[in-house]
């Protein structure tokens, strides 16, 4: 088997405050895989991204990252390799022009000049925005700022690409068009989501968090489609949407 | 939103000024309002050739009078204040249009209002002329240290996010029939800003979180 580019083992975490959100998280993703990470609020997803990245250090367990741990020593490589789109990209475009912004990441690398002008258009260009790259991010629309945040990551090369509810707040066009953007790419995608029927589409594969543990891990189809499972968990598919319906293997 | 990009105070253009490098700009700026603020208040002649030049920079921009008239709003309340010295001052009494004004005051207020008006004026005719980002940039190589530039740079690019959540959240009170009529209702105000504040402060968390993510070690690349 392969090295995974994401490896999980036993990760526990409690925040400063003593809240433990994780006990003992187990997952690995292998490259060119697009896994969806579902579960109710609270259920610990978002503690488990910032793990992946280094900005939590593991209470207990490890996370490693196509065979690097993630320690304060590889922190820069990890960064490079685990590219995270947080859910509100206000957060995430912080500088005052798009070009500035993804140019942000690789300029920290030490990229500079034309090979950081070439890298910052063709990742702008994998996103559809490379119009857009003189305009100051708050004038743009929110989902064509959620695109410049895909593009602000895809910019590192990353390994993995991580997406904090990607879908929240867009509108049909603009999620479909970020559902084929996100499709075009080559690379492992771990998907945070509520939107189940978006993680049906675009994830063969789903993991399922809860109370900060794995409680399952299987072909998004199955996951969905068991209602037990489902309901114990607090899951819920939109009002009229059935899997059943499109059959297995629908989507991707 | 002003001018396409930019901010509200920016007026897109060409003009020689708008090409003139931003650092020469500030310096230009700062030289010309320290020389104003230092002439002193009786020489007429040489506020007059302070207005003058100031008038044919504007000229020279192509940027409409009209434009920045109606961006000096901001000096009435200083012109509120000078207009009162004159009554509120101590010293000799001096007649004008048969009101008994005093005569300090009167020259106080003459001075407030030219160096006021011409350091608006000139501050204006910088922020029309320049993108804010050049200005940053400007700041940078007039060697301000990093850390400011990087604060106000993030200033620049959040005053639209915090005034739009500060607008929201006014609708919010008012579509549950509260409007801030007598100062009873200030309680309210003074929670609201105090929830923006901490909204702010997570987000500004959230940002360097963000930061972090993509390898940010503390100073800004360039």
């Amino acid at each position: 088997m392969t090295t995974p580019v994401l490896d999980v083992r036993g990760l526990a975490y409690a925040y400063p405050d003593g809240h433990q959100a994780l006990y003992g998280v187990d997952l690995h993703v292998h490259r060119g895989e697009r896994v969806a990470l579902l579960g109710p609020n609270g259920a610990g997803k978002t503690t488990l991204v910032l793990h992946l990245n280094g900005i939590h250090t593991a209470g207990a367990g490890s996370v490693s990252v196509s065979g690097l741990p993630v320690t304060k020593e590889n922190l820069a490589e990890v960064r490079r390799r685990v590219g995270i789109v947080f859910q509100d990209p206000d957060d995430q475009l912080f500088m005052g022009s798009v070009r500035a912004d993804v140019g942000f990441g690789p300029a920290n690398l030490g990229v500079r000049g034309a090979e950081l002008d070439r890298r910052v258009m063709a990742a702008l260009e994998q996103v559809g925005m490379a119009d857009y790259a003189d305009r100051p991010p708050h004038h743009l629309s929110f989902g064509q700022r959620r695109r410049v945040a895909v593009a602000t990551v895809l910019v590192m090369e990353p390994e993995v690409l991580v997406l904090d509810e990607p879908s929240s707040n867009l509108d049909p066009a603009s999620r479909r068009e970020l559902a084929d953007i996100l499709r075009s790419l080559d690379v492992t995608v771990l998907m945070v989501t509520h939107d189940l029927p978006y993680a049906l589409e675009l994830c063969p594969r789903s993991v399922v968090l809860h109370d900060g543990t794995v409680v399952a891990d299987g072909a998004t189809y199955d996951v969905l489609t068991d209602d037990d499972l489902m309901r114990r968990h607090r899951l819920e598919l939109p009002f009229g949407f059935d899997p059943r319906g499109l059959g297995r293997g629908a989507g991707w | 939103m002003g001018a396409g990009h930019g901010h509200t105070l920016h007026f897109h253009g060409h003009s020689a000024v708008h090409r003139a490098p931003a650092h020469l700009k500030i310096v230009a700026l700062v030289a010309f309002m320290v020389v104003v603020v230092a002439t002193p208040r009786e020489w007429f002649a040489a506020y007059a050739g302070f207005l003058v030049v100031l008038l044919g920079v504007v000229a020279l921009s192509r940027v409409p009078p009209t434009y920045l008239l109606k961006r000096m709003v901001v000096e009435v309340p200083f012109v509120l204040f000078a207009l009162l010295l004159p009554f509120v001052a101590h010293g000799e009494r001096v007649e004008v249009l048969g009101v008994s004004v005093s005569g300090p005051g009167l020259l106080a207020a003459w001075a407030l209002l030219a160096k006021g008006t011409l350091g608006v004026l000139a501050s204006l005719t910088l922020a029309a002329t320049t993108e804010p980002q050049a200005l940053l940039r400007g700041l940078e190589r007039l060697r301000l240290p990093s850390l400011l530039v990087q604060i106000m740079g993030f200033m620049i690019r959040y005053l639209e996010v915090v005034t739009t959540e500060l607008q929201r959240m006014r609708v919010a009170r008012e579509s549950r029939g509260f409007s801030a009529r007598n100062p009873r209702h200030w309680p309210v105000l003074a929670r609201s800003m105090g929830s923006l504040f901490i909204r702010s402060y997570e987000r500004g968390e959230r940002v360097h979180l963000a930061m972090l993510s993509r390898g940010y070690t503390g100073t800004m690349p360039r």
